[in-house]
């Protein structure tokens, strides 16, 4: 009997160390980033990882969405590119010599953020609406709008004179509105933009969890056919998720631009990528109908950690891809074991 | 001028490219009875429920509710008119929680925001009311499929239904729950509601409808009052003709033992401890309440699931089955209990469902020999007496007795020594099932030796030599062919 038991708790402590694996890593290496490197905890270090977490996290959030439907959505990075982009472009220093729009008077933000919100949910409503009215895989619809929206930035970046060239001289107000800084931690300026982003890292919480929408999404999710005779407008709803995803490629856009400050054709060149890794890793699986606002939050912190770590310990940036794909491997087939049934 | 009709559907007819699917089927559903619908797969009965539920639009007919005429567009409309249907394939959004599934599509808001405290509060006085005792906030996916069910029935409940169609509600409860069914469904007359009960086992249509509407070729051939009915009345009408048996005679004869079995345990499943001997052309039974492990000894003979034996062994040779691949290897062939999902490759076509697990056979070289593998379905087709239009017909589009032939045939291919079979005749019509059980009696007869599990004693008793009976994951005993229904059941119930 009491041999039992210690299998049972061998068994029992097996299963802890694989199903935390992803986290025992990863205390592990913020160890082994400290030892080499102790400034990695520093407060510019951790702020750094804080802010470039909060750039990407609306993005994650949106393709999360896409995820939960059983979906993907791999259009999200040149959305973010063209948007950014045409931000920009708009919200350029009158005077600057390489103005694309040099007769352009400075516009007020309100209006560039409506356009660059408008932009994304329209991306969006295309995608979803694509998804749910052909019938197409989202893999498919977003792999060709991801092309034809690189193709519109492309023609985009020729307009005038500006003949492909990246646009800088970004506005003061802009810059200011995104990058700028209320709170300092220290002399460490945490800039506007990571409040933006928890702002609608909530109002995403709610939407998902408290709204009838929310809970659409989950079912369709889990169980279309279920949702549909029930009377859930499953169309609606697909439509509803890709755009709302749309809608925050909009806010990532219009925040890339100012963080970067020159923006080219390869702004936002594989983001999704990152993202949808980060919601993986953060336990939004592509079974779908299951995800977590926080799951997508530690996954694109954890991620960054990752990132940031591998630059601390000055990895080779060619074995940071390898290091990146096996992580991202590895996080996969834990978040599996949880959904096969043992047998 | 209340004549009781609750509802009324009137010369139905129904056509689809090259079938009559309907051909003039009426319906007279009352107050406060149930009604069974019953007939053959094919005779029509799904299409009549379909064209109530407005999935497909009939050519010809009426329908009518409480004496006004009515045409649902969709399900969810129907339901809204208090006419609701529980499924035989549960539509239900798995990874989310019982009181989500209830209410979804209507969940109570404020102000635009779910209020999750009413939700709760609903299901619980819905739950109390009905007898029902899951928690709302479990994951469906963590129940069993009796108590999802149970939820659906709940929730045709909460939308007031006062038509309600039960298709197959049985089919995967144990007898247990299904009387706890049957309470419900009693409630429910007794509240006024008109239950459709559509259902194969003649049984309990015997003790719970009032009424019997038999269907055949897309017509209603009779309706009438239960009491008046006997099991083979109402098969003579389903047929069409007399069905002088429900079993085919027993021909096979057991002989020496061929696979011994000891001490067989799951690893992750409930099964402990479990030895039995089978013999040359026996056909064993397995019987046992939903979750006694029956299917689990099939999964584990069959190398689906890890397990463990003191002795595992077929025709003096000791063996391990660790794999499929091994398992099938030592002469091994498992028809799986859920046909469409692991059992047919449904786009795929008859001669390929066939061949699939016997390629090896087909080998010249490097290529597959197209006339081996043809020659080979044809020959099973007609063995079998498939009906199909060819062998390049995609499966799905037999009924589910002809796919249950094609996946007999693909096993007889690898010519077995031991065929574990998972409910074997599940949602096959009558007529059918005595070709199924032929072919086993036949396969027995050959002297192969099968190993049969099924929910339904009649049938075990009517074709097995002797029927393992567990309970909670333990051999409660061994039946003979003589045993009667309520011996098997205290055997079954012996170590809940």
């Amino acid at each position: 009997m009491k041999q039992k038991n210690k299998g049972a708790l061998r068994e029992r402590r097996r299963e802890f160390f694989i199903n935390n694996s992803l986290y025992l890593f990863l205390i592990a290496a913020i160890v082994a980033i400290v030892i080499y490197d102790p400034r990695f905890l520093s407060v510019p270090s951790l702020v750094n990882i804080l802010s470039l977490s909060a750039a990407n996290l609306p993005l994650a959030l949106g393709i999360a969405g896409a995820i939960i439907l059983s979906g993907t959505d791999l259009s999200a990075g040149r959305a973010v590119g063209l948007i950014a982009c045409v931000s920009a472009s708009l919200l350029q220093t009158s005077g600057y010599p390489n103005k694309m729009f040099p007769a352009l008077q400075t516009l007020p933000l309100w209006a560039v953020i409506l356009l660059a919100l408008a932009m994304g949910g329209l991306i969006g409503l295309i995608n979803g609406f694509c998804v749910a009215k052909f019938r197409l895989h989202p893999f498919i619809v977003t792999l060709a709008t991801q092309l034809i929206i690189f193709g519109l930035l492309l023609m985009y970046l020729m307009i005038g004179s500006n003949n492909g060239q990246s646009i800088s001289g970004l506005d003061a107000s802009y810059t200011e509105f995104i990058t700028g800084s209320v709170l300092r931690i220290g002399s460490t300026a945490i800039p506007n933009y990571v409040f933006y982003s928890v702002g609608i890292t909530l109002l995403m919480w709610f939407v998902w969890n408290k709204t009838t929408f929310g809970k659409n999404m989950f079912a369709v999710g889990s169980n279309p056919e279920a949702a549909r005779v029930s009377g859930v407008n499953v169309t609606g709803v697909t439509v509803g998720v890709f755009t709302l995803a749309g809608i925050l490629y909009g806010v990532t856009g219009f925040i890339e631009a100012a963080r970067i400050g020159s923006n080219s054709a390869a702004t936002g060149l594989n983001y999704e990528l990152d993202a949808i890794a980060a919601c993986v890793i953060g336990g939004v699986s592509f079974v779908g109908g299951i995800g977590k606002i926080r799951g997508v939050i530690l996954g694109v912190v954890l991620l960054r950690i990752i990132f940031v770590g591998l630059t601390f310990l000055s990895i080779d940036s060619n074995l940071q891809y390898v290091i990146k794909g096996l992580i991202i491997l590895v996080a996969c087939a834990i978040d599996m074991r949880k959904y096969l049934v043992r047998k | 001028m209340d004549d009781g009709v609750l509802l009324q559907m009137s010369r139905i007819s129904k056509s689809f490219p090259g079938v009559r699917a309907l051909d003039g089927a009426s319906l007279t559903l009352k107050r406060g009875s149930v009604h069974a619908l019953m007939g053959e797969n094919g005779a029509g009965k799904s299409t009549l429920m379909k064209c109530l539920f407005g999935i497909y639009a009939m050519d010809e007919g009426e329908i009518t509710l409480n004496g006004a005429p009515v045409s649902f567009k969709s399900s969810k409309e129907a339901l809204e008119q208090g006419v609701a249907m529980v499924h035989q394939e549960l539509n239900q959004a798995l990874k989310r929680s019982v009181a989500d599934n209830l209410w979804l599509g209507r969940y109570p808001t404020r102000w635009g925001v779910v209020n999750e405290r009413k939700m709760q509060k609903d299901t619980k006085a819905l739950f109390d009311d009905l007898g029902i005792s899951t928690d709302p906030k479990a994951i469906m996916e963590t129940l069993s499929v009796s108590k999802r069910q149970m939820v659906e029935i709940a929730k045709a409940v909460s939308y007031g239904a006062k038509v309600i169609v039960f298709d197959e509600p049985t089919s995967s409860l144990t007898e247990e729950e299904a009387e706890q069914l049957f309470r419900i469904i009693r409630r429910l007359r007794d509240d006024g509601c008109g239950i459709v009960y559509i259902s194969h086992k003649m049984e309990e249509i015997l003790r719970i409808c009032d009424t019997v509407t038999v269907m055949r070729d897309g017509k209603t051939v009779a309706t009438e009052d239960a009491k008046h009915l006997t099991t083979d009345a109402i098969i003579r009408l389903m047929v069409g003709r007399e069905l002088t048996q429900r079993f085919p005679p027993k021909e096979n004869t057991p002989a020496e033992t061929v696979l011994t079995v000891r001490g067989l345990t799951g690893k992750h499943s409930i099964l402990r401890d479990v030895s039995f001997d089978l013999r040359k052309g026996e056909i064993l039974g397995v019987a046992g309440l939903d979750g006694s492990g029956r299917t689990e000894v099939l999964e584990a003979l069959f190398g689906l699931s890890e397990k463990s034996a003191k002795a595992l062994i077929l025709e003096g040779r000791s063996i391990e089955n660790k794999t499929p691949r091994q398992a099938i290897a030592n002469g091994f062939a498992l028809v799986t209990e859920e046909r469409r999902a692991t059992g047919i490759f449904g786009i795929r076509s008859i001669t390929e469902n066939t061949v699939i697990s016997n390629l090896r056979n087909y080998l010249r070289g490097f290529w597959l020999s197209q006339g081996a593998m043809k020659r080979d379905t044809e020959q099973i087709i007609s063995s079998l007496r498939v009906k199909t239009p060819s062998a390049a017909t995609p499966i799905r589009a037999l009924s589910g007795g002809n796919q249950q032939k094609v996946i007999f045939g693909r096993w007889l291919l690898t010519k077995p020594k031991i065929l574990l079979l998972d409910e074997p005749t599940r949602g096959i019509d009558v007529g059918a099932k005595y070709e199924i059980y032929q072919i086993i009696t036949d396969l027995a007869k050959q002297g192969r030796s099968v190993i049969m599990v099924s929910g339904e004693m009649p049938e075990l008793l009517g074709i097995c030599d002797r029927i393992m009976v567990l309970s909670g994951g333990r051999v409660a005993g061994f039946a003979e062919r003589d045993a009667t229904q309520e011996q098997i059941m205290t055997l079954a119930a012996k170590y809940v």
